[in-house]
């Protein structure tokens, strides 16, 4: 099971639809932004998850945890104006973004303070200031409404591009495809960015995809596709300057298939027995995303471990921050209920 | 501090568990997504994870206990210098925390046997609808199909707006499956009058997504029966975008086409969606009659900064009706129009419904009934004020439409109605639908299974009791 992502990047990129291009080398403020803003979005899930255990958070709670780097890297490729749009594992899209993690985080608790006013939730937080369409419910929906930001985008000619994050379990859905032929076909400027973590909620890919290289899911479109090592900051953000520069240009979507581990289960009632703990504990080990760069900064003799434990303080201190204001604000005024339904 | 690790809930209906396993002994150093222990929830055996860093100064509750509830204090873990003395009188349990969380996390009895929350839910709010416009004296009337209406309608907003466009099956080149669009690509140009691949789904999410960055499409269904494939884009994306964005960002869009049978088209192409969108918080559902009204509306669709369903017949697109010659006539929406004034019954309709209600009333002044017709032009909002003032009068009220019978748009009628006019009320509400089958190919039994003027006739005749 999941063949695929355990092959070398070299061995899957060949018989991928392109070749991945190789991870830039990050300057000394490339590697300090990366590993702040993944630690940022590692420490504001644990936090998450430990709300919700608390019984704070109510109802779904999908970690990102692992998948930093892919959401991080792609963040960094991107102009002013581009947007994003995810499903429903979406905090670390909004984090990345620049949303205010209070925002984020009262919005998980469900209070007036959050993005939402209390009333998305885990799963549906916007942001038109910093062009983030959404937290996603519907498996596979974001694709569409992705390539419809696209479509927006050239009809505009404003020069941006969207980025349409998805799985490899969304990567199934027919709208998926639907979406591939039209923004092919009208040459759209769109970053279809299939995050492959190997599972859908508790099936692996070998189990639901016929075909488990997903950079080849566009050919017939003819949708170029990247397979990327997604746990490599340097080699999302290599990809990612890569299909964005490709898309900007007019010559239309192109695929990254991300890969990439959830160290977490699918969401926070999922006890993920569909995978061995020898799998899960190789990845944290071997390939973490942040301890990559983390080992890159010692090495090069870019920061101490004093300097790294200082940014991590910063970052605990803004995640108990969003934590406190998130348990202390109040709860919509039951006058929400009915405002928001219609202009 | 020494930091106090609580038994988490793990699903979202966890109140209590069992703690199975301790994985850390009081000692041990953990980091942050250590395995702590397993615990069993009400659905699975699941790992509890570190989020802090120190080391296990205690553990309070020993492995293989059951019923720990929710939140409990299951051990201190130190931080650098601290000693497990520092914990020893753990703080008397972590309910300051728990308090503010909702009823699940709170270890107290269930909420069944506690008095009811007093908790009053906000009263609907009321919207005034502006009455249609007068149309000035002298204005000359033209005798318009709906279907250059709607074409006229859709090419003013165009020429007003550059953020209109319309997208759909043969829109452009074909210049429209029925010849709504015509003419439109060659005044727009294919970047506004954009023809998609036969991809409903595809194509509305393409739409919405659009429109969300304030873009106002208008797209196209050949027929509302394929909107079917489209309809979760229709009311998950675009009618909820607005509540679950706290009013951020919303779709400022109209889904448009026919609906509701034509003429031997069969099951799947002959069903009226008005009572299926009707349902749905954050749509409006507009379903125009005449030529006048199409137009009036689908330009207030258009500028409308909600999603709008804008519900077209295709037997209706050849009728003609007087539009007033006008620069811009836009209708209210959530208005309904009173067709002719009456004194002995109300009969509501809207869309195709009215082709039989106003034939039906000819019969009825020549058995001497005056009926009072109203065409309610917007499903939702639904004008019921005007319904009732006229039952009031009348006492007495048909609803007529092509629909299903069961939860109608007539059954909703007749409940609101019962609600708020039971004392006017001088008989029961009768309501006219399609009969409650799949619509048959063959002319006879599609006959029979659209309403039909008899049927009208006979039902006022026992609301009104003249034999």
């Amino acid at each position: 099971m999941a063949t695929r992502a355990k092959k070398s990047p070299a061995r899957s990129a060949q018989t991928s639809a392109a070749k991945a291009p190789k991870p830039i080398e990050f300057t000394k403020e490339q590697e300090l932004e990366a590993y702040r803003q993944m630690l940022l979005i590692r420490r504001f899930e644990e936090k998450a998850g430990q709300l919700y255990g608390m019984g704070f958070i109510g109802g779904f709670c999908h970690l990102y945890i692992g998948q930093e780097a892919v959401v991080t890297g792609m963040q960094m490729s991107l102009k002013e104006g581009d947007q994003n749009i995810t499903g429903y594992r979406d905090h670390g899209h909004m984090l990345a973004c620049g949303m205010s993690p209070r925002g984020v985080m009262a919005e998980l608790t469900g209070r007036r303070g959050g993005l939402s006013k209390g009333k998305g939730g885990s799963m549906h937080m916007f942001s038109k200031e910093k062009h983030f369409y959404g937290g996603h419910g519907i498996v596979g929906a974001q694709v569409s409404l992705g390539t419809g930001l696209a479509f927006a985008n050239r009809y505009r000619d404003n020069g941006n591009v969207s980025l349409a994050y998805f799985g490899d379990g969304a990567a199934n859905q027919g709208q998926v495809y639907e979406s591939f032929n039209m923004a092919s076909l009208w040459k759209l400027p769109v970053v279809y960015i299939i995050e492959n973590n190997r599972y859908a909620m508790g099936t692996s890919v070998s189990r639901a995809s016929a075909e488990t290289d997903f950079s080849k899911r566009g050919l017939s479109f003819n949708i170029p596709g990247i397979q990327v090592d997604g746990m490599d900051v340097r080699a999302v953000n290599a990809a990612g300057e890569e299909a964005t520069a490709w898309a900007r240009s007019g010559k239309g979507p192109m695929i990254l298939e991300m890969q990439t581990y959830r160290y977490r289960g699918h969401s926070m009632s999922d006890p993920a027995k569909y995978r061995s703990k020898d799998e899960v504990q190789k990845m944290r080990s071997d390939h973490d995303p942040i301890e990559q760069v983390k080992n890159r900064l010692i090495e090069k003799g870019w920061s101490t471990e004093d300097d790294l434990k200082k940014i991590d303080k910063d970052v605990r201190d803004i995640v108990a921050d969003a934590a406190d204001f998130a348990q202390s604000d109040p709860e919509p005024d039951a006058s929400e209920l009915y405002t928001d339904i219609l202009l | 501090m020494p930091v106090d690790i609580l038994m988490p809930a793990l699903s979202p209906t966890m109140e209590e568990g069992k703690l199975s396993k301790w994985l850390k002994k009081e000692g041990d150093k953990v980091t942050s997504g250590d395995i702590l222990a397993e615990i069993e929830t009400d659905k699975a055996t699941m790992e509890v994870e570190a989020v802090d860093e120190g080391t296990i100064g205690k553990i309070l509750v020993a492995e293989g206990t059951d019923g720990v509830k929710v939140n409990t204090v299951i051990a201190v873990l130190l931080g650098d210098g601290e000693s497990a003395d520092d914990a020893a009188a753990p703080k008397a349990d972590a309910s300051a925390k728990a308090e503010a969380a909702p009823a699940q996390a709170e270890p107290e009895a269930p909420k069944q046997e506690t008095a009811p929350e007093k908790t009053s839910v906000p009263a609907a709010p009321k919207t005034e609808v502006a009455a249609d416009p007068d149309i000035p004296a002298g204005t000359e009337m033209v005798s318009t199909t709906v279907r250059e209406a709607l074409r006229d309608a859709m090419a003013e907003e165009m020429r007003r707006d550059d953020s209109v466009f319309v997208m759909g099956e043969e829109v452009a080149e074909y210049q429209g499956a029925y010849k709504i669009t015509q003419g439109l690509l060659d005044e727009f140009g294919p970047r506004r009058v954009v023809d998609t691949p036969i991809t409903e789904h595809g194509f509305a999410g393409v739409g919405v997504g659009a429109a969300m960055t304030g873009l106002r499409p208008i797209v196209e269904f050949m027929t509302f029966n394929f909107a079917m494939q489209a309809i979760d884009q229709i009311l998950n994306s675009a009618a909820k975008t607005l509540y679950m964005s706290g009013g951020q960002m919303g779709a400022p869009m109209v889904f448009r086409g026919p609906s509701g049978a034509a003429s031997r088209v069969a099951a799947q192409h002959s069903q009226c969606y008005a009572a299926w969108y009707s349902h749905i918080p954050g749509l409006k559902v507009v379903m125009p009659y005449s030529a006048a009204d199409a137009k009036g509306l689908l330009k207030a669709a258009i500028r409308d900064p909600n999603p709008v369903i804008f519900l077209e017949n295709e037997i209706l697109y050849g009728h003609s009706f007087d539009v007033p010659k006008l620069d811009d006539f836009v209708l209210p929406i959530g208005k309904a129009r009173i067709h002719k004034k009456g004194k002995d019954v109300t009969l509501v309709s809207f869309g195709i419904g009215m082709n039989y209600t106003v034939k039906a009333e000819v019969e009825l002044a020549k058995m001497g009934i005056d009926a009072e017709i109203i065409d309610l032009r917007t499903i939702r909002p639904m004008d019921i004020p005007t319904v009732v003032e006229s039952v009031k009068k009348t006492g007495r009220l048909v609803t007529i439409e092509e629909g299903y019978p069961q939860s109608s748009v007539g059954t909703e009628i007749a409940t609101r109605v019962m609600q708020q006019a039971f004392d006017y009320l001088d008989a029961p509400i009768l309501t006219i639908a399609g009969k409650d089958v799949p619509m048959p190919y063959a002319a006879n039994l599609e006959k029979l299974a659209l309403p039909n003027i008899q049927e009208i006739i006979d039902a006022v005749k026992a609301v009104t009791y003249t034999a």
